[in-house]
């Protein structure tokens, strides 16, 4: 208990020392820029692709345990909307992102700890906490709910050509079902979802990291418990979100 | 002039440094050797502030060091210049990315400053026609000439290097060494080096300390180092056969 409070106490000191005062602005512009990219851009593919797969298996899924005359077709769309929207788009690719972003954040980070890079930051008076990670938290603040609306295109449309190719609903019922009774809030939710679990990849993860201590084999263990910690915490905050923001 | 008073240092409950006294005169080469294990890199991490200390006083000039706050030891830090063990070039940035960082993030030069003080700085230690080249193309040699670019890129006050000859060979070793001796002399630096390399010892070591399993156990200068009466330090001095032959011929 008292080592979990103090592993707390750091975890709130290392984000009190991220989010002071940048050194200078147009260095960390730079860094933010790569971060973008490397954290950001990179992770387009592996989204979309996971996301038009998940969306094609949702609507087939939702289609064959549906088939009833009493249910209408459209209601597959319906479904399907609702699922990538509220939970697949958003909690699905924040574990995605943890696994991909939070091992990356964490061991590089970690690495940069064993080779004394991060002390070399130090000792030229650089606040290494916030140059190396805050401009992770601008990267994955900004680019996730980017992410998830990306994810939520490709999941419907993977839905689509699955849904219509495997002849279980015509295109016009599809989109008809895609626009019943749509809740433009959902959207709000999913994007708020999003932005607390960038929050908790960005700053899980470049804790473990930052804290390493001792080898190559640390900088594994840590870049594990980055994605294992996120993960918990993205299931835990899942629940408390919709209960906060649906009920 | 850096000054350390009675310093003590503990990790898990174990004590690895024991009541350090000791000054660093500016303009000199200041050495700190011992064995593996002796408390070298502690007392010097200890003393540029990477490891906090649990009793005693560490002074640069007439500023004490230790009882700054974050901010304000930043402001010392820039004065400090440090080249690592394993040299702690970013992995991610080229060779002149390396030594301009400094630059970029404390002055306000512009950029044909900036390249011509990277240029000057890669030129005083040797390193030509590399400032593309990422720190995985280099070999130690030069990651270790790169590093000091980079630490005497802002004009530090202080140096200190850490093991600056663990991986290289004999004559790549003694460059480094005339170069650390040749830029304390030039800038006027305070400069600490940690070493167990002999030959550096008797070639740069102006003023040594000797630490024997984290105590102070001898102070004195290349000249006196083959004289002392410490056992300690003859047994580390003359740990090698050929040391031995040289002793008993004298």
């Amino acid at each position: 208990m008292i080592r979990f409070l103090s592993q707390l106490g750091n975890y709130f000191l290392l984000l009190k020392k991220v989010f002071s005062k940048p050194e200078k602005a147009q260095v960390y512009y730079r860094q933010t820029m790569h971060e973008l990219v490397f954290l950001g851009f990179n992770s387009v593919g592996i989204i979309a692709i996971i996301s038009f797969f998940m969306g094609a298996v949702i609507t087939l899924q939702t289609a064959y345990n549906t088939e009833n005359p009493i249910y209408p077709t459209y209601l597959i769309g319906l479904g399907v909307r609702d699922s990538i929207l509220l939970e697949f788009s958003s909690t699905i690719s924040a574990l995605i992102l943890a696994g991909k972003v939070g091992s990356n954040i964490a061991s590089e980070l970690g690495t940069m700890r064993v080779t004394e890079q991060i002390d070399a930051l130090e000792i030229m008076g650089v606040n290494s906490a916030s140059y190396l990670i805050l401009p992770k938290f601008v990267a994955t603040l900004f680019f996730n709910p980017i992410l998830t609306l990306i994810s939520i295109s490709v999941g419907i449309v993977g839905g689509w050509l699955a849904g219509t190719t495997a002849g279980v609903i015509t295109s016009e019922d599809f989109i008809y079902g895609i626009q019943y009774s749509f809740i433009p809030y959902y959207v709000t939710y999913a994007i708020i979802k999003t932005l607390v679990f960038a929050f908790i990849i960005t700053s899980v993860s470049s804790f473990q990291g930052y804290n390493v201590e001792g080898g190559a084999l640390e900088v594994g263990r840590a870049s594990t418990k980055a994605v294992v910690y996120s993960s918990v915490l993205i299931l835990l905050f899942n629940v408390i979100l919709t209960q906060l923001l649906l009920s | 002039m850096i000054k350390v008073n009675n310093l003590n240092k503990f990790f898990y409950g174990k004590q690895v440094l024991t009541d350090i006294s000791v000054t660093f005169e500016p303009g000199k080469t200041n050495l700190i050797i011992g064995k593996s294990g002796s408390g070298k890199t502690v007392l010097l991490k200890s003393i540029v502030g990477l490891h906090e200390i649990e009793s005693g006083e560490i002074w640069y000039g007439d500023v004490h060091f230790n009882k700054l706050d974050f901010t304000q030891m930043k402001e010392i830090r820039k004065e400090m210049g440090m080249l690592f063990q394993g040299s702690a070039l970013f992995d991610s940035m080229n060779v002149e990315e390396n030594v301009r960082f400094p630059l970029d993030m404390f002055t306000r030069q512009s950029d044909e400053e900036k390249e011509e003080r990277v240029n000057f700085c890669l030129k005083r230690v040797n390193i030509i026609n590399a400032n593309k080249l990422l720190p995985s193309e280099l070999s130690g040699g030069m990651k270790k000439r790169v590093a000091i670019a980079r630490a005497i890129s802002l004009n530090p006050r202080y140096l200190f290097c850490d093991e600056p000859n663990s991986g290289l060979d004999p004559l790549t070793s003694i460059l480094i060494d005339d170069l650390i001796r040749e830029l304390t002399e030039e800038y006027q630096m305070t400069t600490i080096v940690n070493t167990h390399d002999m030959n550096s010892v008797m070639k740069i070591g102006e003023k040594i300390v000797f630490l024997n399993e984290g105590v102070k156990c001898w102070e004195g200068s290349n000249t006196e180092v083959l004289d002392s009466e410490c056992t300690a330090l003859n047994e580390f001095i003359f740990a090698n056969p050929l040391a031995r032959k040289l002793r008993k011929a004298r």
